[in-house]
């Protein structure tokens, strides 16, 4: 599991704040890994807001020979039920996104809020917060999300709440500990003695300090999320009328297909849902060697002469 | 031995929370998702829907508190009902265990010592070519889905190439038996769904086991080994690797977790009768008795795995049994 131990920053929160925007862009740029994980995710982005400039069909619309196979007309072939495949997956991109955008942004306010909250009030609370972060880092997801999912009325609402009570355990921790470093700063200490309330102090003066380490569980929980949102619905823990990927992936293996030789229907989404896991995945790895200098690839000349952790002897 | 304790209490607090759970669920279920599991039961059990009358709360006869605590005495006692089909869920359970225990044991075994030496390896060689590009590719193919790795070898190598069977745990026609012929047929057929999970599980330890070591490396003990003019695969092993294991093997116990989560899919998709199998048709069939029994198993499997990884930490590290 990606995650790594960011600097805390030197300065207070303000100054902080203000590195940030161009030490992004610059991030962006420079790694080759963020660079091509920033394109899958615009390109992704772009397909999810405009489906219909791209696609030639009413993903819904039942007009087709069912299983035509890949042609010009139907570049991914039509599903059992004769709809047209591409159209279907182009349209399913945006209710993916925005389940995994919507999951990943409410984990990260919990595990922001569960974390920093259990640090900066320490004792018995931090000690009573971190004991249920454990045991919901123990619990096993995916049969927890199957329990919850199989009891709830199946669709994108049921699918966004169990996506957040599960996923928010390991980046509490993370946030925590990061949390725990900045305790004694002075710029907290001061919002203490000017008699600043506990929420005013945990939202406004240390959050803001974490913005990059927040940004990474925000990448590394929508790793996550894809991935399980699509095992969920593979399933059929999902709405299988609704246009998503996983949807998509559940009606064609339940159609056999294939078996039956009609492979894009299945294969396609699951490239998709791989693709966008591996958008988020490029920049969350990318950053984590942006937070942890230790962790960046070094270039060879300077890693030969400081000989000790390269196999030849000095 | 407070290190120990403390361990030892994180594991009762995970047990009763999962007991929880169990409990919580068919209270806080909508009505019409109740009805569809007694209706599972009607006729076919009376004592397995009378049990479930009770855990709804349909059948009103005993206060909230009471119901809980009859139900913590059930579970501590072993009686976890029985199944749709009037199988008694203890029974069921151990029946597919052994399918799924051989798969998840041994991929996570492979997958850790995999994961393990290409992080060792690509640390100690940084900067190089294989630590530029073997950590970030693994990494990638961790995050994707186990079952789409399952799907693309289950085309190509089932139904394009048709070198392994398509789904189940054995041929329909082989005898059961300690022959050769036999398990070369239970081999065969746990390759594919095996290789999904170790591809998709090896990365994860990559990732943490090259981390921990690239900071390992930097320490002074190993500077003072190399200053010893100890032997380099000594210094690796010994001192550096030895050390950043130690954070691997509790993550070891907790990946398990995500491993039997990974097993559900990959036994879904091969038709491979274990537990997870059994746990998606409980879900398909709103078996809940099963269901439960098989989340309570999943979770004492996770934390029995857990204490392990922390009493073998324990005698590692010297640190914790002083802490």
């Amino acid at each position: 599991m990606p995650g790594s131990e960011l600097e805390a920053p030197d300065s207070g929160a303000r100054a902080a704040r203000r590195r940030e925007l161009p030490r992004l862009l610059k991030a962006i740029t420079t790694s080759r890994k963020a660079t091509i994980g920033t394109l899958i995710l615009l390109v992704i982005v772009f397909v999810a807001a405009f489906p219909g400039l791209i696609a030639p069909d009413n993903p819904q619309a039942i007009s087709y020979t069912p299983n035509a196979g890949v042609s010009w007309s139907h570049v991914l072939g039509t599903t059992s039920l004769g709809q047209d495949v591409f159209s279907q997956l182009l349209w399913s991109t945006r209710q993916t996104l925005i389940v995994t955008l919507l999951v990943s942004a409410i984990a990260t306010f919990l595990s922001t809020f569960v974390g920093v909250t259990a640090a900066y009030l320490g004792g018995v609370a931090d000690r009573a917060i971190t004991i249920v972060t454990d045991v919901f880092l123990i619990l096993p997801v995916l049969p927890l999300l199957i329990l919850l999912a199989a009891y709830l009325p199946p669709g994108v609402t049921s699918l966004t709440i169990v996506l957040c009570i599960t996923s928010w355990a390991f980046q509490a921790r993370q946030l925590r500990a990061q949390g725990l470093s900045l305790r004694n700063r002075d710029f907290l200490v001061s919002a203490k003695v000017r008699g600043e309330r506990s929420l005013y102090i945990i939202f406004a003066e240390i959050v803001p300090t974490m913005t990059s380490l927040l940004a990474a569980s925000f990448l590394s929980l929508a790793v996550y999320v894809v991935g399980f949102a699509a095992s969920l619905q593979f399933l059929g823990l999902g709405n299988s009328g609704q246009l998503m990927w996983g949807t998509m992936l559940y009606n064609a293996q339940q159609q056999s297909a294939l078996e039956s030789g009609n492979i894009w229907w299945e294969l396609a989404p699951g490239f998709a849902v791989a693709l966008l896991g591996a958008g988020f995945a490029l920049l969350n790895y990318a950053f984590d060697e942006i937070g942890n200098p230790a962790l960046r690839p070094v270039k060879k000349k300077r890693a030969a002469r400081r000989s000790l952790p390269r196999r030849s002897r000095p | 031995m407070r290190y120990l304790a403390r361990r030892g209490g994180i594991f009762l607090i995970t047990l009763w929370a999962a007991l929880t759970v169990n409990f919580a669920i068919p209270r806080i279920m909508p009505g019409n998702e109740a009805a569809a599991v007694l209706s599972t039961f009607r006729g076919v059990n009376p004592a397995a829907e009378h049990a479930l009358e009770i855990e709804f709360g349909t059948n009103v006869h005993h206060s909230l508190i009471s119901s809980y605590f009859s139900y913590l005495g059930n579970c501590f006692s072993g009686q976890f009902g029985s199944n749709a089909l009037g199988e008694s869920v203890v029974h069921a359970i151990a029946s597919a265990m052994p399918w799924t225990l051989g798969l998840v044991g041994v991929t996570t075994v492979i997958a850790f010592m995999i994961g393990t030496l290409v992080g060792i390896f690509s640390a100690w060689s940084r900067g190089g070519k294989l630590d530029g590009l073997l950590p970030p590719f693994l990494f990638i193919i961790s995050t994707l889905p186990v079952f789409f790795v399952g799907l693309l070898l289950l085309y190509v190598f089932s139904v394009k190439l048709g070198w392994l069977p398509l789904s189940g745990n054995y041929d329909i026609g082989s005898t059961p038996g300690l022959s050769l012929a036999f398990a070369w047929d239970v081999f065969k057929h746990a390759l594919l769904p095996g290789i999904s999970l170790v591809i998709v599980t090896a990365g994860l330890w990559v990732y943490s086991m090259r981390n921990n070591m690239v900071t390992t490396i930097a320490e002074d003990y190993v500077k003072m080994a190399r200053a010893k003019g100890l032997s380099n695969a000594r210094i690796m092993y010994d001192y550096a690797a030895r050390n950043a294991i130690l954070p691997n093997l509790t993550g070891f116990a907790m990946q398990l977790g995500y491993v039997l989560g990974g097993s559900i899919l990959v036994e879904y998709l091969f038709s491979y009768p274990g537990l997870g199998y059994q746990f998606y048709t409980a879900t398909t069939d709103h078996d809940l008795p099963m269901m439960q029994g098989l989340f309570l198993f999943y979770t004492l499997a996770v934390l029995v795995c857990v204490l392990v990884a922390d009493l073998v930490t324990a005698v590692i590290d010297p640190r914790t049994r002083e802490a």
